[in-house]
């Protein structure tokens, strides 16, 4: 029986639903900020409903036989001779399962925002900004060329610039705000140069026209398909906050937390992800940028970990572990493993957003009991928790969950996701790549036994050992309310069952193999890979079978990592749980090597000093000398040159009649005397 | 004989011309405009002899408009004269810088 060809339901309302929402919750915010109920309604239900019909596109598109993507056109959007872009979605396999991500773990980060949000003054202007990003990032995904992609890309970098500096009085977190944004212009350039050189390498931008002629236009390994790859990653590594971009994410923390979970975790985080993954067959056509890649995504992996290793900011922690793991998701890609990037993607979105929101619910309540008793001390300080599993239990149990997921602990989500983009890191190291993927693979299994580390740290001293909030401070600590807490329940139902959907064949017979291999998501990501793989295939070679140091398969070395990361998680919650913590007020200031790590490597101030006092100086010189010397100069010298000239010119006017009549009679005679000489 | 008349007319003017230049009492100074209108009117009888009757024409236009401007002319001056005692042109140079 032939399939029946799969129409999808109301594709469009999917991103539209969003953008009423902001409509809605925008007037809420102007005309009744006090009405709380509309954005409490709205803002969740819009986001909702747009996951209801997204799930039914998935059901419906997994029962149909779809070739190629499906692409709706609304309008003609820009049309000047040969360049014609159309407003157009396009459903397919990858942007089916961003969709779902994005409006499923955003509902819920809507959901848990009730809760966090429901005493600011800002609540319905922060429901707008947070539908708006949905909208944008849906557009994102959902674009089927270029140039809405890009909308969508500028967009949510809009919304994640008023979210930062959403509590904007605060000096510090408006800049931070502004941070995120100018350093994301460097990245958007980038993108807009690949663009401009797509267009006019191949005279289209459609998705689908772009990727079909690109292995006949481009030579493999080709000067131009490097070019825009390259440019196309720098755009990547500024959303992406990868190095040397990714100063701007940690400062993003100055943001209330759950837009932390949403944004700088879960989805828009992750579109430079999705940008690679959608555009994998030009990276697979230049190993040079894939090289560029995977180094870029590991070097990041393992040095945003380190940093990780010594915050004492819960948020901190956790900005820098996103960090970190969107490094491995570009070394996912970067190997040529698109479909285990975005399962990482997928499974990190779960996790991650469940221990942001987790957070998010520590610091509710540290900030609670503080402000009840006057007490100034930083609600966000580990140093000043401990102990709240008994206070918190529902919170402590899920985030423990999203710990062992993070960590790469068996059967948790994060174990699948991670372990299969570090096996493939591996397996790709044959051929060209053999040098820079060995070490690529190497780092990388450094850095998730960092992710142990730092994760356990960051949980014993917010959870376990002695409670130093404070005598009274203590009475005042509670669970948080179920519209908080259950979200975080569903998140920790996904962190463990999540990766289940992507479980290697190669796993069949070991000890893992209780839960049933299946590959589902290498398979439902197959159209959208298999042009990229069979570049890699013909010209790089087939996968290793056994890793490049040591021998040994994916088996073994999944067995070893799990292994490992959970004998760091207990040796480490061993030992720091008999250490005793003193109060930040109390702390001593870290010393040695611990204290370049506290201060972040002093990247931001290596930056300062070598990137923004000399374009400081630059505007300055600008500013002052060209601008206010130069340019200026000159406008005011015609101002003053006419002046002097009819200052000049006034004299001649002396009121006296007699005067006026010789200029005449001269003028007469001069104009007589030249006609009758000639 | 127009040319005798024509170096008469091209006399006057030049008085009527100087004066205006160099005098500063207002009557003088229309006087002097005065001479110069007539000068030309003047050089348009003469040259009616050969040209045609065209010049004399325009004499007739050439004394209304000055009967009318010596009206005119006259009437601010005394209103000036009244104002100021004096008709000397050098005190009244209003209209400049």
């Amino acid at each position: 029986m032939q399939p029946e060809a799969f129409e999808p339901t109301l594709l469009g309302l999917i991103a539209l639903l969003p953008l009423i929402g902001f409509v809605i919750n925008a007037i809420t915010a102007y005309a009744a900020p006090e009405r709380k109920i509309i954005p409490t309604i709205v803002g969740p239900a819009v986001v909702g409903v747009a996951f209801v019909i997204a799930v039914i596109n998935f059901l419906g598109l997994r029962s149909a036989e779809l070739h190629g993507p499906i692409i709706q056109t609304y309008w003609t959007w820009m049309a000047a001779g040969s360049f014609q872009i159309a407003a157009a979605f396009q459903l397919d396999q990858l942007s089916m399962l961003m969709t779902l991500i994005i409006t499923g773990v955003g509902f819920l980060i809507h959901i848990f925002s009730i809760g966090y949000m429901i005493a600011d003054k800002g609540y319905a202007r922060y429901f707008s900004y947070l539908n708006l990003f949905v909208f944008f990032m849906l557009v994102l995904v959902l674009g089927a060329n270029f140039p809405v992609l890009f909308v969508g890309w500028e967009g949510v970098g809009l919304c994640s610039y008023l979210l930062i500096g959403f509590w904007f009085q605060d000096r510090e977190k408006a800049d931070a705000g502004k941070k995120a944004f100018i350093v994301n212009r460097i990245g958007d350039f980038g993108l807009l140069v690949a663009m401009f050189m797509i267009f006019s390498n191949l005279g289209t931008l459609d998705f689908a026209e772009v990727f079909a002629a690109a292995p006949s236009a481009f030579a493999y390994g080709g000067a131009v398909v490097t070019a825009i790859t390259l440019f196309m990653f720098l755009g990547a590594t500024g959303k992406s906050a990868q190095i040397p971009l990714y100063i701007w994410l940690p400062d993003a923390m100055a943001g209330p937390t759950p837009v932390s979970a949403l944004i700088h975790a879960a989805t828009m985080v992750t579109a430079g992800v999705y940008l690679v993954a959608r555009s994998s067959v030009l990276f697979a056509l230049s190993p040079v940028t894939m090289t560029v890649v995977a180094v870029i995504g590991a070097a990041t992996a393992l040095f945003a970990a380190t940093i990780a290793l010594v915050q004492t900011d819960i948020k901190k922690v956790l900005a820098y572990s996103t960090v970190s793991q969107l490094g491995y998701m570009f070394i996912g890609v970067g190997v040529g493993a698109y479909a285990a990037g975005v399962f990482h993607l997928m499974t990190h979105a779960f996790f991650k957003a469940l221990l942001f929101m987790g957070s998010g619910a520590v610091i509710h309540a540290m900030h609670e009991a503080f402000h009840h008793t006057h007490k100034h001390w930083d609600a966000q300080d580990m140093r000043n928790m401990g102990g709240l599993k008994k206070y918190m239990p529902i919170t402590w149990v899920t985030m423990w969950i999203a710990t062992l997921a993070i960590a790469g602990v068996w059967p948790f989500a994060g174990f699948f996701s991670k372990d299969e983009i570090i096996w493939q890191a591996a397996a790709r190291a044959v051929g060209p790549f053999t040098g820079w993927f060995t070490l690529v693979w190497v780092v990388s299994l450094v850095a998730a036994l960092l992710t142990a580390y730092y994760m356990t740290r960051m949980m014993i001293l917010t959870f376990h050992g002695e409670n130093r909030t404070g005598e009274k401070e203590r009475q005042h600590l509670h669970e948080v309310s179920p519209v908080m807490w259950l979200p975080l329940v569903v998140l920790a139902v996904l962190s463990i069952i999540g990766g289940w959907i992507n479980v290697p064949h190669a796993l069949a017979g070991t000890w893992m193999a209780i839960i049933p291999h299946s590959e589902w998501l290498h398979e439902w990501l197959h159209p959208i890979t298999a042009m990229a793989d069979e570049i890699l295939a013909t010209q790089v070679g087939p996968l290793a079978e056994q890793a490049p140091l040591f021998g040994g398969g994916e088996a073994v070395w999944g067995t070893v990592s799990c292994v490992l990361a959970l004998a760091i998680i207990l040796a480490t919650s061993n030992v720091l749980s008999k250490k005793s913590v003193k109060v930040a007020s109390e702390s001593p200031e870290p010393t040695g090597f611990r204290r370049v790590l506290y201060n972040k490597w002093y990247i931001d101030e290596i930056y300062d000093a070598i990137i923004v006092r000399p374009v400081l100086f630059l505007s300055r010189v600008f500013w002052r000398v060209i601008d206010q010397g130069i340019i200026d100069g000159a406008v005011n010298a015609t101002g003053y040159l006419s002046r002097g000239f009819g200052w000049v010119g006034s004299r001649l006017q002396t009121g006296h009649l007699n005067t006026y009549a010789f200029a005449v009679v001269l003028g007469v005679l001069l104009i007589l005397g030249f006609v009758v000489i000639r | 004989m127009v040319q005798n008349s024509l170096i008469l007319s091209a006399f006057l003017f030049a008085i009527g011309t100087a004066g205006v230049v160099f005098r500063r009492n207002a009557i003088i100074l229309f006087m002097c405009v005065e001479l110069m209108l007539n000068a030309v009117n003047l050089a348009f009888v003469a040259f009616s002899r050969t040209v045609g009757i065209d010049g004399q024409v325009f004499v007739f236009f050439v004394m209304a408009v000055a009967a009318a401007e010596a009206a005119v002319g006259l009437a601010i001056v005394i209103s000036i004269f009244r104002h100021t005692e004096t008709v000397d042109m050098k005190n009244f140079n209003l209209l400049r810088w």
